[in-house]
């Protein structure tokens, strides 16, 4: 009885933290979502709605393309890692996909801003090598700027963990459906992915969550109408400083990402339980 | 005998250098940038190469300077006040009994699993009614909120791999549970603490929102420098900024293997 004491003292400082400084401010912006003026009601949702309904689809439209791609990105690179027979090839893949995995988002953001704009460095590269004429270039700094970004950064990431889930499966299945002559594009869609999906589930949800919170993307590449809704709290906020709706705009994100959220804490309570 | 050549090598070859293109493409443009002095459309390279733009970032007058040390004091404190958390509580959490154990480590989580941009707007609020907004110490409790995770789950984890025969060991040639734990326990787990504290560092260095909201333009990090000079059209400071993130950055990928050992690893979250 005493050392339970004794640990839940110790454990509970850092508790306080996370209580103090973000469930109750989480809580602060749901109830702020509420309020207007002094009383209660609905007001600030009807105006998120009516000025940002574009920019709430606008964001799932962009989180859900990049939470694909990742996916798919992440099962080719961790397949070739695991199932790939040129040796010297997958050391060179190894060694290559994690490079952007610590890159922070807000150089990720101003790197791209450069890279890929009308005429940024790409650009520049396919006019110089004949491909495109200079009239013929177009920028990428809209919503397909901030899909590549978020591709970009967060497909390490998820590689890193399905590659390793792919890594310590049992070979001998994959070995015996070699043998009997299964193709290995079979082999990773037959027997490699669905053992592994609960890995991946767990870094696309991550992911998910995290490009739902990333302001400094939308901010750098593209912060113009359609935009993320980070972007337009940030405006709420900056502009108006207009924090009922601001904190509606928050709530309904929330919303947006409680059902990806849930999967995920069911997911790990079923792992540790 | 047939000879067999194997034609693969050449798709093989296309994607891995596709790849690089994809990854290194944008490191090198900002490389580029970062020593232009001369450079547009529709020239492919810059024009002229040169390093005022150095001299001006690194001058003792220019606001970079001022920015970078702000970043390292603040990712420092952030450190400290971390660990100071979460050595207590991954050694609760690895060796001592702890109901809702499962439960709490999860709470940890909670920032990572939330979007926390209505938070930073609601913390900033209450920080300004308090008097911390726009301080040191208002940010630093940010960066610690959210570089908690990590810090827990990786002392706990290095807290579960340290043997715990020698700790008992220690007690048994009669020292205390206080004497055990320092002179056994904590150098042992140093490594992975080491490891959480590198993370930490670099969460609380490259960390965007909460600085934004909570520091900005009082406590001037250098994200908000890089995302000021970026948004004003200044490029090179923009990048050079930027680069001075991505260093400890990459080092920190090329080394994460030899901090946290595959040891510790496998018990990360357990």
């Amino acid at each position: 009885m005493q050392t339970r004491f004794l640990a839940l003292l110790l454990v509970l400082p850092a508790l306080i933290v996370i209580v103090l400084f973000f469930i109750v401010p989480l809580f602060a912006s749901i109830l702020g979502a509420f309020e207007v003026g002094d009383s209660f009601g609905l007001g600030n949702f009807s105006k998120s709605f009516d000025l940002y309904s574009r920019d709430m689809i606008f964001t799932v439209v962009i989180v859900s393309i990049s939470t694909v791609l990742i996916g798919l990105l992440s099962i080719a690179i961790g397949g070739y890692l695991t199932l790939g027979e040129n040796p010297r090839s997958v050391a060179i893949l190894r060694w290559l996909y994690r490079w952007p995995m610590f890159i922070p988002f807000i150089v990720v953001g101003q790197v791209l801003r450069t890279f890929l704009a009308k005429n940024g460095l790409m650009n520049n590269i396919l006019v110089s090598l004949g491909i495109l004429t200079p009239l013929q270039t177009t920028g990428f700094l809209d919503w397909r700027g901030i899909v590549i970004a978020f591709v970009w950064k967060q497909t390490p990431f998820v590689t890193l963990l399905v590659a390793g889930a792919m890594a310590s499966l049992d070979r001998s299945t994959i070995e015996a459906a070699r043998n009997l002559g299964a193709s290995r594009l079979r082999i990773l869609i037959e027997i490699v992915v669905p053992q592994i999906s609960g890995t991946l589930l767990v870094g696309l949800i991550l992911s998910f969550v995290t490009m739902m919170s990333v302001l400094s993307v939308p901010l750098m590449i593209n912060a113009q109408s359609p935009t993320m809704l980070t972007a337009d709290i940030a405006f709420r906020i900056n502009a108006h400083g207009d924090y009922g709706v601001a904190n509606a705009l928050g709530v309904i994100s929330l919303l947006l990402t409680a059902g990806v959220a849930l999967i995920y804490l069911r997911q790990t309570m079923k792992d540790r339980l | 005998m047939t000879a067999h050549i194997d034609l693969w090598w050449l798709p093989r070859a296309f994607i891995l250098g596709l790849l690089a293109f994809i990854i290194f493409g944008p490191l090198t443009n900002l490389l580029l940038w970062t020593v232009a002095e001369k450079w547009y459309f529709p020239h492919m390279l810059p024009l002229e190469y040169g390093f005022t733009f150095w001299q001006r970032v690194f001058s003792p007058r220019g606001n970079a300077m001022a920015s970078l040390m702000t970043s390292i004091v603040v990712a420092t404190l952030t450190v400290i006040a971390s660990l100071a958390l979460a050595i207590p509580a991954g050694y609760a959490l690895s060796r001592l009994k702890l109901p809702f154990r499962g439960l709490i480590l999860l709470a940890f989580l909670i920032p990572q699993a939330f979007p926390n941009l209505p938070v930073y707007v609601n913390i900033a609020r209450f920080f300004y009614e308090i008097g911390l907004n726009g301080t040191i110490a208002g940010v630093v409790m940010v960066h610690v909120t959210h570089g908690l995770v990590y810090a827990v789950w990786i002392a706990t984890a290095a807290f579960s791999a340290v043997d715990i025969d020698l700790e008992e060991a220690a007690r048994s040639i009669g020292a205390g549970p206080l004497r055990a734990f320092r002179d056994v326990t904590l150098p042992l787990a140093a490594p992975g603490l080491l490891a959480s504290a590198i993370f930490v560092f670099l969460e609380s260095l490259d960390e965007f929102t909460g600085s934004y909201f909570v520091g900005a333009p009082v406590v001037n990090t250098l994200p908000l420098l890089l995302y000021t000079a970026s948004s004003g059209g200044n490029y090179q400071i923009a990048s050079i900024t930027a680069l001075l993130l991505l260093v400890p950055s990459i080092g920190f990928m090329l080394v994460v293997e030899r901090f946290l050992r595959a040891d510790v690893l496998s018990k990360v979250g357990h």
